[in-house]
């Protein structure tokens, strides 16, 4: 097994060029031997598929829901980067590449994201050719607006439904080949196991989801594309469904899973109601652009609004601490979001909160709504307008701006968001880390490759807002379709790959032997009890600070909660139908596993980076405190069985093309 | 509060299903509909029945998976909303909700309340697409300035979700406003134009292979739709549909 990253020589600027232009291409009548598998559908996966059917191969798709539409992309709401420079801010190629390397503070590989940040342009011509409807101006050209760490206008959006959008442009191409026969899309089905011959990724075997039957399809290359491991938190914005099953099964086979104590804690989420919850929802964080974020200055004020005593909007404007803007006034509120996410904690750890539980700060649009009302009543020459005019109009604006995101907070909150601030709080929302990539995109098994949020490559400790996207379909449309063919042109004599093999029948036994021991243990616990009792143990432990203390009861935690699993878990009904149950319990064995590597590797990481906060290292102020010369590295592991015995493979992190700085967004 | 719950009980697509009566107590009025269920769940896998099948998946309104039609309502009694977004607290103690699967012959249950919505990908996979390759080698994205008007009612469009609820509530099972909505959105922007009248034919004769009804205008689908698309669409959609029908 290797861990060389295969970059390309040559200058930064010039790598993917000449690399695309010294790989092996495949001739479009071999491509049409040659077949390839795709788990997931969503931005990257969905892409993938659509353009590898274009350029001739025959594509399986895979997804658990009931439609490819369906993936969880479809709930991105901002916005997507792109270096176009529409609103001639500044803004360039370097400058993207530059704030994302900066942004994950300085843990991702630097060809790989300048290949992202070149490639980022082309992906808006795309979606526009696509008939995606992004917002416009009234002159009829594009629209942008800003996202956190960065200093220029560069996100697309269609109001908070980008990912739906984009999404649905992905679909329409994978449509366009499903029509021509091109792809054949297996929904409801789910991946369960990945099958080696001769150290090659060569098939899967996918359960039917309705009928329960375990099926073997063959390949001369599989794409893993099924998003992240978000849910290992029990609660987060992830989607009830997504999951790292189809990751974890790959590592299991041998590929390495890199940093995956890499947590992206969003700071703007809709805080926890109760014990019932199910999942938490986010709120764009294009909302920071015109909300502010503040907390009572005053510790009576705070226990005062908990209490139901008090109405925020009764606090005079000096007794409010805004203190983003406070503590970081260059940026101020459009701090990356690890950055915004721990100071709210730290708000709420000292008795700020706001809310019962005292875990949620306000995000507060009244002058963001009074500033647009203004700039409308000079434009529609209302020189008397009332203070209850001009509100009027700015809500208006608003309105056109966020409405989706303000009526789902009120649906969910009961508030109205234009009256009175909204809550938020800091959720689990996304993963940096995922399977280790090279350059290619291949995993360390050949033939088998990874994609968008499920791969780690890009984002290093910190994901920026709207780079997922970028990401996802960067992947799918522009990156895969050309590396997967260097690899498969050694493939077109190979022919198809037969299912009736002893490498398929051993897989599709130890699935089938899985399958039988939750079914048949008759336990007395529900799958739900123990995914809420990871997710506690996740989130007390392996959350947004940790120490060496509690990261290593967390591994011996789930270590026993995993046992637990095993002897104790209650798996209703059969493996021959539809069964939901049986279907969680899969997964949640899974998140079982890499929860205690999560915790293994935070422990090993004896720094503070992006969104890995160790608490034994910070700065007197509080800010993350790296350790470039020991860990500028991606910690990439290996399986070996149990969890914690899985061996650590460094791969150095060079940066020739910037300056390694600590990150400051003050 | 305290609930009696009558729901749709179908083991499998091939038995006939009937609706069972179950009680539940201590439901919040912060908790989702779908998170009732899980609690419903929970309570049935522990004595011993099988738990209740249902579509879900982001719980936030977007990916369309959810799918129940409450007390007779696609998407329960709220306005603009999936079943995910809405809260027991449009409920009171003591209440009896009935709760189905979407009922149309397009859309044969799987079990419990799940149906089968594949017709809707197959009206898709008909003609609801540019035909443009995935290369990133098209003209720059701002070489066609679009009207905003026509570039927010064609993102108006293009955000249904495809969760089948216009179809549950129409009395003739009629896919009219998903189907226009996918066709309004291209014949909208100029990128649309050069497919338009195959797009249309396409879309509407694979809709109408599915076994949806006709549409007699009665509104009900655009009340019932949780993101508001509007009957605008199925006049477009006929006028498109006539004018490739003259075009041939």
């Amino acid at each position: 097994m290797s861990i060389t990253s295969n970059l390309p020589q040559g200058p930064l600027a010039e790598k993917w060029t000449k690399h695309k232009n010294d790989i092996n291409l495949v001739n479009p009548a071999n491509k049409r031997n040659i077949d390839v598998i795709v788990v997931g559908t969503g931005l990257a996966g969905g892409s993938a598929a659509a353009s590898l059917a274009e350029l001739g191969y025959n594509v399986k798709t895979f997804c658990y829901q009931d439609s490819p539409r369906r993936a969880h992309s479809i709930a991105a709401q901002g916005g997507i980067n792109a270096a176009k420079n529409y609103q001639g801010d500044g803004d360039s190629t370097y400058r993207l590449f530059y704030d994302t390397i900066k942004g994950g503070d300085y843990r991702s590989r630097e060809a790989n994201v300048h290949r992202l940040a070149e490639v980022s342009g082309n992906i808006i011509d795309q979606c526009v050719a696509q008939g995606v409807p992004f917002a416009r101006e009234y002159g009829g050209l594009l629209d942008n607006r800003s996202f956190g760490g960065v200093l220029v206008s560069r996100t697309f959006y269609a109001k908070g439904q980008t990912g739906q959008q984009l999404l649905l442009g992905a679909y329409a191409a994978m449509n366009r080949q499903i029509n021509r026969g091109k792809i054949k899309a297996f929904n409801r089905h789910e991946m369960l196991d990945l099958v080696l011959v001769e150290g090659k990724a060569r098939g899967i075997i996918a359960r039917n989801l309705v009928t329960g039957e375990l099926e073997r399809h063959s390949a001369h290359a599989v794409v893993i594309a099924s998003g992240g491991y978000g849910n290992v938190f029990f609660l987060s914005t992830n989607a009830m469904g997504s999951n790292v099953t189809a990751s974890w099964k790959i590592h299991k086979k041998g590929a390495y899973f890199a940093n995956p104590c890499y947590t992206q804690i969003h700071p703007t989420c809709i805080p926890v109601s109760g014990d019932h919850q199910s999942k938490l929802t986010l709120m764009s964080e294009s909302l920071r652009n015109d909300g502010r974020i503040w907390v009572p200055a005053k510790l009576e004020d705070a226990q005062a609004v908990r209490e139901g005593r008090l109405q925020p909007t009764a606090i005079a404007e000096e007794d409010r601490d805004y203190y983003l803007e406070r503590r970081y006034p260059s940026f101020g509120n459009l701090v990356p979001r690890d950055v915004a996410s721990r100071a709210a904690k730290e708000r709420c750890d000292a008795g700020y909160g706001v809310n019962k539980t005292g875990e949620a700060v306000y995000l507060d649009f009244d002058a963001a709504i009074m500033r647009y009302g203004r700039e409308q009543a000079v434009i529609q020459h209302m020189t008397q307008a009332s203070d209850a005019e001009v509100r009027a109009l700015g809500e208006k604006v608003v309105e056109s701006k966020y409405g989706n995101l303000f009526q789902m907070y009120e649906k969910i909150v009961d508030q109205n968001p234009y009256k009175t601030p909204m809550m938020i709080y800091p959720a689990v929302h996304y993963t940096m880390g995922g399977v280790w990539v090279d350059y290619n995109l291949m995993t360390s098994i050949p033939g088998c490759y990874a994609a968008g949020e499920a791969n780690f490559s890009d984002h290093g400790a910190n994901r920026l807002g709207a780079s997922a996207l970028m990401q996802g379909l960067a992947d799918g449309y522009f990156v895969l379709p050309y590396t997967i063919g260097n690899y498969l042109s050694d493939d077109i004599r190979t022919g198809p790959i037969a299912t009736d093999t002893p490498e398929f029948e051993a897989a599709e036994r130890s699935v089938q032997a899985t399958i039988d021991s939750l079914i048949n243990n008759k336990g007395s616990k529900t799958v739900d009890s123990f995914h809420r009792k990871l997710g506690k143990i996740m989130w007390n432990k392996c959350g947004m600070s940790r120490n060496e203390t509690e990261l290593k009861e967390a591994m011996a935690e789930i270590k026993a909660l995993r046992e637990e699993f095993w002897r104790d878990v209650n798996v209703p009904g059969t493996a021959h139908e539809l069964n939901q149950e049986l279907e969680k319990a899969m997964r949640v064995a899974d998140f079982l596993e890499l929860g205690e590597l999560f915790a293994k590797d935070a422990l090993e990481r004896n720094e503070s980076c992006g969104g890995h906060f160790r608490e034994e290292y910070q700065t007197p102020e509080g800010e993350a405190l790296r350790d470039d010369e020991h860990y500028m590295h991606v910690s990439a592991w290996e399986y070996q069985g149990e969890p914690a015995d899985a061996i650590l493979h460094k791969e150095p992190l060079v940066y020739d093309n910037i300056q390694v700085k600590t990150r400051s967004y003050k | 509060m305290k609930l009696t719950l009558k729901i749709w009980r179908q083991k499998n697509a091939q038995a006939k299903g009937r609706m069972e009566t179950y009680q539940i107590d201590q439901i919040d009025g912060d908790m989702s509909f779908l998170e009732m269920l899980d609690v419903l769940n929970n309570q049935l896998i522990s004595t011993g029945i099988d738990p209740v099948v249902f579509d879900h998946d982001c719980r936030e309104g977007i990916c369309g998976s959810c799918s129940l039609q409450i007390n007779g309502e696609p998407h329960g009694p709220d306005r603009f909303i999936t079943t995910c977004q809405l809260h027991m607290r449009k409920f009171s103690d003591g209440d009896t909700i009935v709760i189905e699967p979407f009922r149309a012959k397009a859309f044969p249950v799987v079990k419990d309340l799940m149906v089968d919505r594949s017709a809707f990908d197959r009206i898709q996979h008909a003609g609801g697409y540019i035909s443009v390759n995935t290369s990133g080698n098209t003209i720059d994205a701002n070489s066609i300035p679009i009207d905003k008007e026509d570039a927010d009612h064609a993102f108006n469009a293009a955000t249904c979700i495809g969760c089948g609820a216009c179809v549950a509530a129409c009395k003739n099972a009629s896919a009219m406003l998903f189907t226009s909505a996918k066709v309004s959105q291209f014949a909208l922007l100029p990128q649309g134009q050069v497919e338009a009248t195959r797009r249309v034919l396409n879309m509407v004769e694979q809709m109408d292979k599915e076994g949806f009804g006709n549409c007699t205008n009665t509104g009900a689908c655009e009340i019932e739709c949780p993101k508001g698309i509007s009957l605008e669409n199925i006049a477009r959609m006929n006028r498109e549909f006539l004018t490739a029908q003259i075009k041939g």
